[in-house]
């Protein structure tokens, strides 16, 4: 009897008038108590921010706030164009992103499918252990341990590189390699964990399509190319449109704790430009631009991304 | 017949050298540890000399002497453990908070608030209105702002929600015709229901908390509140940035043994997650899989 209430309270609250809904939203009033504190979070730290990017478009002053600072409309989002070093550091940004998703994006898939071939059951969950290891490191640690290796003086990479009678090279004092230093301890970082995801796809995969495609004389690699890699597809769009949403978003912590007066020209990017510019020097208006900037032009991506996706794989985010 | 042998001794091929590669692969993501270790086991003169490799040469204990003998380091370490642990437990009621209730069918208006988080995921605020937020709020210089701004992740939300909207209403409802208060059947039913997002979850929020740097970086500026990686990273780059005469203030620290102590502190800081890692590495790919599967 008591549940039949219940069911017809779920189903039927839709029709009934406001003063039901008041007293069936009054039943349940626990529920909507304990939400209260997770919408204020949400209003209060997501949401007040979002609307203070209006500063954006003021010269904010942080003693005027922002009703009593003066508009300017679109007065930094020409400067952000105009000013030769956001040029540059634009030019970085997506050079690392670009590089970022030709090199680090396939990286776990090509792990993922590696490690699925190992028959080994034992051996292979020692070898996964140890690559998903290093994604629970933070980037302090990781440049601390990529520091300490490629040190000219004392380093296990150029001890190693003398001994081949090399020159030793100082890695991080060299602008030429930071882009590759990033992208690098990038993949050392997270194509180990990046795996999970995919041989969880891979597992999901009917066995029947191999029987029937060896049946058919598929060898081993035909069978990754008609059956393997297909079934991967929906996983690996997904994770495509969310990485290229952040495609200048390539991170502040992994690229500020590599980056040095010798290695910044190339090494520089939006985030850790938004810091110094903005938090140390507090030109707060003009990164709040670049920072609107970006966050516009990772939201253009992700619909675009989707809309393509959707239209050749049939996939979407949403 | 001869095909079929034919593609099986390449398969062999194939096995013995993927097996090679993915081995050698490992060792690249383990020998640096191991070089780590060693270094911070060596003696001064060895690491300048370049010999240290993956085995301690004369073999000490001081570089450890030294940063357990630093006070601030020590400092750091209490901070770090401390939002380790409040942060944790405030990420995960105020995470599990929003996502119950929402989850519920009873929750008119639960369409608006997933749609609320949701926009939060697509679009988000630049870092000087947020800093400006923290500052209006008071919250800079202050452990809060290491533990607040951080107190839902969206993308948790969601794995939360699509667990708990898995809990059968049929078995809640039985609960309210047993006269169960809505608490009373989160705390006894709900709950203990969760335990597996909970585990998957928590150790997610944990390990974010101990790595913490940015916001840190961001928002304090006061030593005693800093949180060990913000030391370590000063620490890592005292040497990196010699050429910059205001990084003095590590030089007497130069005249020891920079680069084992930098070693030394690593390990130190690395060391609670490589213990509990084992334990942990089936929830947190089982967090993965709940998190990849529905959000």
């Amino acid at each position: 009897m008591a549940t039949n209430i219940q069911a017809s309270d779920r189903a039927g609250f839709r029709t009934q008038t406001n003063k039901s809904l008041i007293s069936f939203m009054w039943k349940y009033k626990a529920l909507y108590l304990i939400s209260l504190p997770g919408i204020l979070y949400f209003i209060i730290f997501k949401y007040v921010p979002l609307f203070g990017s209006v500063i954006a478009f003021q010269d904010y002053n942080i003693f005027n706030g922002i009703a009593g600072s003066k508009w300017v409309g679109l007065e930094h989002f020409r400067r952000m164009f105009e000013h030769y070093d956001f040029l540059k550091i634009m030019n970085n940004t997506i050079l690392i992103g670009l590089y970022d998703l030709i090199f680090q994006f396939p990286a776990p898939i090509i792990l993922a499918l590696l490690l699925n071939e190992l028959r080994v059951v034992l051996y292979k969950r020692v070898l996964q252990t140890i690559v998903y290891m290093p994604h629970f490191l933070s980037w302090v640690i990781v440049g601390g341990i990529a520091v300490g290796i490629l040190s000219p003086s004392t380093g296990a990479v150029n001890q190693f590189l003398s001994w081949l009678g090399f020159q030793p090279i100082y890695f991080l004092g060299e602008e030429s390699y930071i882009r590759s230093i990033l992208v690098g301890s990038g993949i050392w970082r997270d194509s180990g964990y990046g795996t999970i995801i995919y041989l969880a796809a891979l597992a999901g995969i009917n066995p029947d399509l191999y029987e029937a495609a060896e049946v058919d004389g598929a060898n081993r690699w035909k069978q990754t190319m008609a059956i393997t890699l297909p079934s991967l597809v929906p996983t690996i769009m997904i994770l495509f449109l969310l990485h290229i949403g952040k495609f200048l978003d390539f991170g502040f912590e992994r690229v500020f704790v590599f980056l040095n007066p010798l290695n910044v020209n190339n090494g520089e990017i939006l985030d850790t430009y938004i810091y110094k510019q903005g938090l140390l020097a507090q030109q707060y208006s003009y990164t709040t631009a670049i920072g609107l900037f970006k966050s516009v032009v990772g939201l253009l991506l992700i619909v675009i991304g989707n809309v393509l996706s959707k239209k050749t794989t049939g996939e979407s985010l949403y | 017949m001869n095909t079929k042998r034919r593609a099986s001794a390449g398969w062999h091929i194939f096995n013995a050298a993927n097996l090679t590669f993915l081995t050698i692969l490992s060792l690249l993501m383990f020998l640096p540890f191991l070089n780590v270790l060693a270094q911070s086991l060596s003696d001064s003169n060895a690491i300048i000399a370049g010999k240290v490799l993956f085995t301690p040469v004369n073999f000490t204990w001081i570089n450890y002497q030294y940063v357990f003998s630093d006070a601030a380091i020590w400092r750091s370490f209490g901070v770090t453990v401390y939002i380790t642990v409040v942060g944790t437990a405030i990420n995960l009621i105020a995470t599990a908070s929003l996502a119950y209730p929402v989850s519920r069918q009873e929750y008119v208006g639960r369409k608006y608030v997933v749609m609320m988080v949701l926009i939060t995921v697509v679009f988000s605020a630049p870092l000087i209105p947020n800093f400006i937020l923290m500052k209006t709020l008071h919250l800079t210089n202050s452990l809060w702002a290491l533990l607040l701004p951080g107190a839902i992740s969206s993308f948790n939300f969601f794995v939360m929600r699509s667990f708990f909207m898995q809990i059968p209403g049929e078995i809640i409802d039985s609960g309210r015709i047993d006269g169960c208060s809505e608490m009373r059947m989160i705390w006894s039913i709900v709950l203990p229901l969760s335990k597996p997002v909970m585990a998957s979850l928590g150790i997610f929020y944990a390990v974010g908390h101990w790595n913490t740097y940015m916001q840190a970086l961001y928002y304090i500026n006061k030593p005693a509140f800093w949180p060990l990686q913000v030391k370590l990273n000063q620490l890592i780059q005292s040497d990196d940035i010699s050429i910059d005469p205001s990084a003095s203030q590590f030089s007497s620290l130069a005249h020891m043994n920079p680069e084992g102590i930098k070693m030394a502190t690593i390990i130190i800081a690395t060391l609670p997650i490589i213990l509990v890692y084992p334990f942990l590495q089936r929830h947190f790919v089982k967090g993965m899989m709940i998190g990849s599967i529905k959000a």
